[in-house]
């Protein structure tokens, strides 16, 4: 037979693979410290963690089922063409051609490594008894992976489920003489019956006794699931399920609040540059006890001197509060009290500082004066020197005495008017609503102060970056109110969580916007997870006749039967139902409608929205089994997780799931509803694939259940003994193509390698001495292969979703094609191996976040704007069916989409412009809806004003978006450029329209509301996607890439600019035991290492990971409370996942976590990295406002702006 | 009267002028079209692409005889649009069939228009150049 033939070199390849598969998959977070070999003798019941709930009643039934394993033999589909070497096209027409092989023996004829060649003498001895002897009730096959994985004992662990097969030395012994490896699904312990029909010299594999060991216990497999990590990462612990506790909603810490007004007042005098007090919490415990007692370090520092900077004060910033010199003046008290909730006080804020030369002047402290402070709160002794420059610490002025003029300012500023008209001050940072007060530096003295005072009530102060060192308020950047001068409209408008746009006030023609050099754009996440979704079912809904806009909040009624669209302005009827309210059941007011009283609803879709009746859940899964796929070792995961949620999957009767594997061959997997066994068929003639069956192939999961996790426990094992390096990936998308074709539905890749054989080949493009180039070649895609695929697809309402596990260079560019343009989704995993937890971790949760997230099917998404307003560009992954519809065969609720807005016509005469976009999709239980969302903005004359209603994230969004284009378009290096001259664009034009002085005065001002812009633009700089000079993986980068355009908004600024916490301010709230409601957020720090304390505990959250940094002299109590441990020391390199301790220190952190997670897709791992510790890299490098080899720091960063500004 | 070489290529050009003439006109109807929502964009390209070779080998190809005929201003007025060409197929998306337009990017607004304006300009060069080689055509014709 020519298929032995050619596989008959597979034993040594086994040999060398033997090696790799020794890795243990880290089961949970395992802390590293533990040998994972020493897993593989551990007892049954310790390693088979990974089966967290073994089914017991599958195991019922499957128990019944084996005897049917041996007698019936699977049907093994050779196509007639390959086997015998002839021709392949006659064999395409029916079944008869293919050669059916009826027994066992000749499926693993195929395949099976000749007998003689087998590494038994190679392999290490048979592994101890426990090792193989153990047995999960799902495994209905018992020696069905011996040949491959019985040879070593770190082999049969590393491959995943097959430790569980064996429940019997002797069954063991015997399937080690014998030495065969079984092939095929069904080929199970074989009985005399079916070694009839096979061929003699293939009857050694079943001499193996039929000792089935299905005696164990199913608690074998439940054994040591009770582990703190695998109750941690329960599958309960979704995202988006659990309403967070910990945010601090405070009304009741507004009174706290007042020292640290004051202290906002001081810091705002500019005469006087404090470095505040040590002060561990913010509430009002040990506020009081402060400041009254002045048990605090002020430490006044001169900013004159310009060397002197204040950069490293040996402080931890959030433990520094401005000292409160000033008795609160009652009337500016008013402009300073915030309006929510008041976390730390920024100290940052309270310094102020020289704008440095270079970043390095900001590392030298040495004019900083501490004096450590007795004081009666509990808090850590600081060492004074943690590998810093003695500081010696000054006691401030107690609490209501007059700041001391220890400066003199260039500004002509008394002090205490200073103070007094501090709200008035242009440069005032104040403008975010939780903001801390950032200093004033009285730089451009031009306004008058009244003009000052009113430029503020309007929002529209500005801020002048070069003085104001710490940019970034304490608090999460809230997106900044939309002023319609309607209380109804604000009310009822777009939540921003959904819809955003770059600008809060629409410049009413384009040659306004091009003044005001802004991008003008939308982004929407359109079919978020939304928790009080209006959803109604009426016989019409209502739209515009014209332009087909869903009535909406902002329409006009003209009368009791008439509207006015407020995007065409055309006016129509209201049909007679529409002035019934479903709510009181009367009749006759209009305005209470659900449709107009809510900007964001849900409709049920009447028949006419139908083209065909609405399809049901379909899920096809695409394994990659190629030799690289299985030493990754996802499979086991993924078949877990799949088999843990197959019931949970969306869907309704109708869902139905197929599976597809596919190394140099594709494998199918026919579940008949009769069978008892999934029998497969292998296609091997790639070049010109062809459906091997109509049916089964996809059944349904209800009716199939038994034999779908059948399959998925079978899968993983089922080729660990074939060494086949292709991967056939554009085969098996064809034919997943075709098999979808007439439904539609989901295709998930799983994708390990460069898809190397059949079509849509592809040859390695990485150059990777390259990597660190700076121009990056190769993100266009290689072939239009899969793209064109994916418009098929996409025509046949199929999206594709990529997960790349990939351990080398996998062409994403030309693979992310399939994704792009069917409006799937790309999961990047890179160098993903069984043996590092974390990854294995973040597949788990993210795969789990897949499967069981809600999912629209046949979408299509309509985007429509005032008229004089039209759609430019599209950002995300869908494809354009015209000018404003976007065709999603599917949408998820993690993706976002952006829209560039242009002009075709001037609004003059607009009051307000809308944007509505129209989401039409098939639920998953096979209703039709129209999700609608409707944001109204006003629209302007005046530059001022649109450059004050800029909204910093929205562009950066944008901008980013668009960058990408300009990669692929041109070059990464162009794309950098254009960042850097859209900042310095938005700052020429901000000077000219406030009439600013030109030329370098040192000065760099910018609207409050665009602060951030360049703290932003320094970071994105430094993205992976966009940074040049640091060696980058091609993949990585495209990835990146890909997801700047996906990502909703406010997951893609975390991905940019992480949030850094500094979280002593948990830990000692609870130390001063204030009850929960005082639980306040810890302030947000600026990405520098210039915060980092060698005594505190900070948090990274980069969106996909949380990252806990644990200083090196940490008090032992707090170690101890929080993490568990005693010392640093016991902090492993690799540690993740945060123990959950019954001290309020832990679960205020724990609360903490939780609430930063409350919008994410899933509970991001948690890394906790010490200060020594050897993964310490991967924190620094998050900290992009310092400067690195090959990028410029935040601060020099404005300087070149500076120099570009003029 | 003759009936040269010289003539025989302008007689060449006015007919494949002709044919140009309507290659633009069904390129500006076609964006239009994709403007207006009437087609799908893969339908569109699928039909715009096999065009786009032909247009350009026929250009060139009566631009050879203006060459072998020693037309040299006829052939100098038409050396920008053939270097046009070459540059816009040279820089065309990757695809593995011919032709220029790639249905996922082409309904981009900047795509769209430019197409349009392309569509327009070639169409007026090509009538303008029509009448010029019925003038060439009698002039050759006349010319002893």
């Amino acid at each position: 037979m020519n298929g032995s033939m050619s596989q008959q070199q597979i034993p040594q390849q086994q040999q060398l693979h033997s090696q790799q598969q020794v890795q243990q998959p880290q089961q949970r977070f395992q802390p590293p410290l533990q040998n994972p070999s020493l897993n593989k003798y551990l007892p049954p019941n310790v390693q088979n963690v990974q089966h967290e709930q073994p089914n017991t009643a599958l195991a019922g039934q499957n128990a019944p089922l084996n005897p049917a394993y041996l007698q019936k033999s699977p049907l093994h589909y050779q196509k007639n063409a390959l086997m015998n070497g002839g021709s392949t096209h006659s064999s395409r027409t029916a079944s008869p051609s293919l050669n059916y092989s009826e027994n066992i023996a000749s499926s693993s004829a195929s395949s099976s490594p000749n007998p003689g060649k087998l590494p038994s003498s190679s392999y290490m001895a048979p592994p101890p008894l426990a090792n193989v002897s153990m047995s999960s009730p799902m495994q209905p096959q018992l020696n069905r992976s011996i040949g491959s994985n019985l040879g070593s004992g770190p082999n049969l662990a590393g491959a995943g489920l097959t430790p569980r097969a064996n429940p019997n030395l002797n069954h063991l012994s015997n399937s080690m003489q014998n030495l065969t490896i079984q092939q095929g699904i069904a080929s199970g312990p074989p009985t005399p019956l079916s070694s009839t029909a096979a061929p003699t010299g293939m009857n050694t594999n079943q001499t193996l006794p039929r000792t089935l060991g299905y005696s164990h216990p199913p608690t074998s497999a439940l054994g040591s699931q009770g582990t703190a990590a695998a109750q941690r990462f329960a599958p309960g612990s979704m995202a988006y399920t659990s309403p967070v506790t910990s945010t601090a909603t405070t009304p009741a810490s507004v009174p706290q609040l007042q020292p640290n007004n004051m202290n906002r007042l001081n810091s705002a005098a500019p005469i006087q540059q404090q470095i505040s007090p040590q002060n561990f919490s913010n509430t009002s415990p040990p506020v009081n006890q402060f400041s009254p007692n002045a048990n605090m370090y002020g430490i006044n520092n001169n900013p004159a001197p310009p060397p002197l900077s204040a950069s490293q004060h040996p402080l931890p910033p959030s433990m520094q509060k401005p000292t409160p010199n000033f008795a609160p003046p009652p009337t500016s008290q008013q402009y300073q009290q915030p309006p929510t909730n008041q976390h730390f006080q920024q100290p940052p804020t309270s310094q102020q500082i020289q704008p440095p030369p270079t970043s390095q002047q900001f590392q030298q402290p040495p004019t900083l004066q501490q004096t450590q402070q007795p004081s009666n709160l509990r808090k850590p002794m600081y060492p004074p020197s943690n590998a810093r420059p003695p500081v010696s610490q000054q006691q401030t002025p107690v609490y209501g005495t007059q700041p001391q003029p220890q400066q003199q300012q260039p500004q002509s500023f008394s002090s205490p008017s200073q103070y007094q008209s501090q709200p008035q001050s242009p440069a005032t940072f104040n403008g975010y609503p939780n903001s801390g007060q950032l200093q004033y530096q009285g730089v451009y003295n031009q306004m008058s102060v009244a003009q000052q005072g009113f430029s503020k009530l309007w929002g529209q102060d500005s801020v002048d970056l070069m003085q104001q060192r710490h940019i970034l308020p304490t608090e999460r950047v809230q997106p900044p109110p939309i002023q319609l001068n309607n209380q109804f409209y604000e009310a009822v408008n777009c939540s921003p969580e959904i819809m955003r746009c770059t600008v809060n006030k629409v410049p009413e023609s384009n040659n306004l916007l091009q003044k005001s050099r802004l991008p003008l754009g939308i982004l929407i996440h359109p079919f978020r997870d939304m928790s009080n979704l209006v959803v109604i079912n009426c016989p019409t809904i209502v739209r515009c006749r014209l332009c087909r806009t869903y009535i909406n909040p902002f329409v006009h009624f003209v009368d009791s039967k008439m509207w006015k669209c407020n995007l065409c302005y055309r006016i129509n009827e209201l049909p007679e139902d529409f002035q019934y309210d479903p709510v009181s059941k009367t009749y006759g007011e209009v305005t209470r409608r659900p449709e107009v009283r809510s900007s964001t609803i849900e409709f049920i879709a009447p028949s006419e929205y139908m083209l065909r009746p609405p399809q049901p859940a379909i899920y096809l899964f695409l394994f990659d089994v190629s030799i690289i796929a299985q030493q990754t070792g996802y499979l086991e995961v993924v078949c877990d997780i799949l088999s843990k949620r197959l019931e949970s999957m969306p869907g309704d009767a109708r869902t139905k799931v197929g599976f597809i594997a596919f190394n140099s061959e594709v494998h199918f997997y026919n579940i008949a509803e009769g069978y008892s066994q999934p029998h497969e068929i292998t296609l091997v003639d790639i070049d010109d694939i062809f459906l091997p069956c109509p049916d089964n192939l996809l059944v349904n999961v209800k009716a199939c259940k038994d034999l779908i996790k059948d399959i998925l426990s079978q899968l993983p094992t089922r080729f660990a003994s074939s060494h086949d390096s292709g991967s056939a990936l554009g085969a098996a998308l064809q034919v997943a193509f075709k098999l979808m074709s007439s439904p539609g539905g989901r295709i998930t890749v799983f994708q390990s390698c460069l898809p190397n054989k059949g079509p849509g080949a592809l040859q390695s493009r990485e150059d990777p001495n390259n990597r660190s180039a700076k121009d990056i070649l190769h993100l266009n895609p290689a072939t239009d292969f899969y793209k064109r695929l994916a418009l098929d697809c996409s025509g046949q309402q199929i999206a594709v979703d990529l997960f790349l596990l990939n351990q080398q260079y996998s062409d994403l560019a030309t693979l992310s094609g399939i994704s792009k343009y069917s409006g799937g989704c790309i999961h990047h995993f890179p160098l993903y191996q069984k043996t590092k937890p974390q990854l294995v971790e973040t597949l788990k949760r993210s795969f789990d976040r897949y499967l069981t997230r809600k999912i629209g099917f046949e979408a299509v998404m309509r985007v429509r704007c005032t008229r004089g307003l039209q759609i430019h560009t599209f950002h995300g992954n869908f494809f354009v069916r015209s000018t404003d519809l976007l065709s999603l065969p599917n949408v998820n609720p993690d993706a976002g989409y952006g829209m560039q807005i242009s002009y075709e016509e001037s609004l003059t005469d607009i009051k307000s412009v809308c944007f509505q976009a129209a989401l039409l999709y098939t639920t998953s239980s096979g209703e039709r809806r129209i999700r609608v969302h409707t944001m109204c903005l006003p629209v302007t004359a005046s530059l001022t004003e649109v450059m004050y209603s800029a909204d910093v994230q929205c562009i950066v969004g944008l901008l980013a978006k668009m960058a990408v284009d300009r990669s692929l378009s041109s070059s990464v290096s162009d794309a950098r450029d254009a960042f850097i001259n859209a900042t310095v664009d938005i700052f020429n034009a901000f000077r000219l329209a406030q009439n600013l002085p030109s030329g370098n005065s040192g000065q760099l001002i910018a609207p409050k509301n665009l602060a951030l812009l360049p703290l932003y633009i320094a970071a994105i700089l430094k993205h992976i996607a966009f940074r040049t000079g640091t060696s980058t993986r091609l993949d990585d980068r495209v990835y990146a890439m890909d997801a700047m355009k996906t990502l909703p908004l406010d997951q893609l600024m975390k991905y940019i600019y992480p949030e850094f916490y500094h979280l002593d301010a948990l830990f000692y709230n609870n130390a001063n035991e204030n009850d929960d409601s005082d639980q306040q957020d810890p302030p947000v720090l600026q990405l520098s290492a210039e915060f980092i304390d060698s005594r505190s505990l900070f948090l990274l959250d980069c969106g996909t990971l949380i990252i806990i940094y644990v200083g090196l002299n940490v008090p032992p109590d707090i170690l101890q409370n929080v993490l568990g441990v005693q010392s640093t020391a016991e902090i492993s390199d690799y540690c993740y996942g945060l123990p959950s301790l019954n001290t309020p220190e832990n679960e205020s952190l724990q609360a903490f976590i939780e609430s930063l997670n409350e919008n994410k897709p899933y509970d991001p791992i948690i890394q906790i990295i010490r200060d020594t510790s050897t993964c310490k890299s991967q924190f620094f490098e998050k900290l992009v406002d310092d400067r690195s080899e090959s990028s410029l720091s935040y601060y020099e960063f404005l300087q070149h702006l500076r120099t570009q500004v003029k | 009267m003759a009936f040269n070489f010289g003539a025989f290529s302008y007689i060449v050009a006015l007919i494949a002028d002709a044919f140009l003439i309507f290659f633009a006109i069904f390129h500006v109807i076609a964006f239009d079209e994709l403007k207006t929502d009437y087609k799908n964009p893969i339908d569109q390209c699928n039909s715009l692409n096999p065009l786009v070779l032909p247009e350009y080998l026929l250009h060139i190809s009566f631009n050879l005889l203006f060459l072998f005929g020693g037309e040299w201003f006829s052939l100098c007025i038409n050396l920008p649009l053939i270097a046009y060409h070459i540059w816009r197929y040279k820089n065309r998306p990757v695809m593995s069939g011919p032709g220029l337009y790639d249905p996922t990017n082409i309904m981009n607004a900047d795509n769209l228009s430019k197409n349009m304006r392309e569509g327009w300009i070639k169409l007026a060069v090509y009538l303008l150049s029509f009448f010029y080689y019925l003038y060439g055509m009698i002039y050759s014709l006349i010319s002893t």
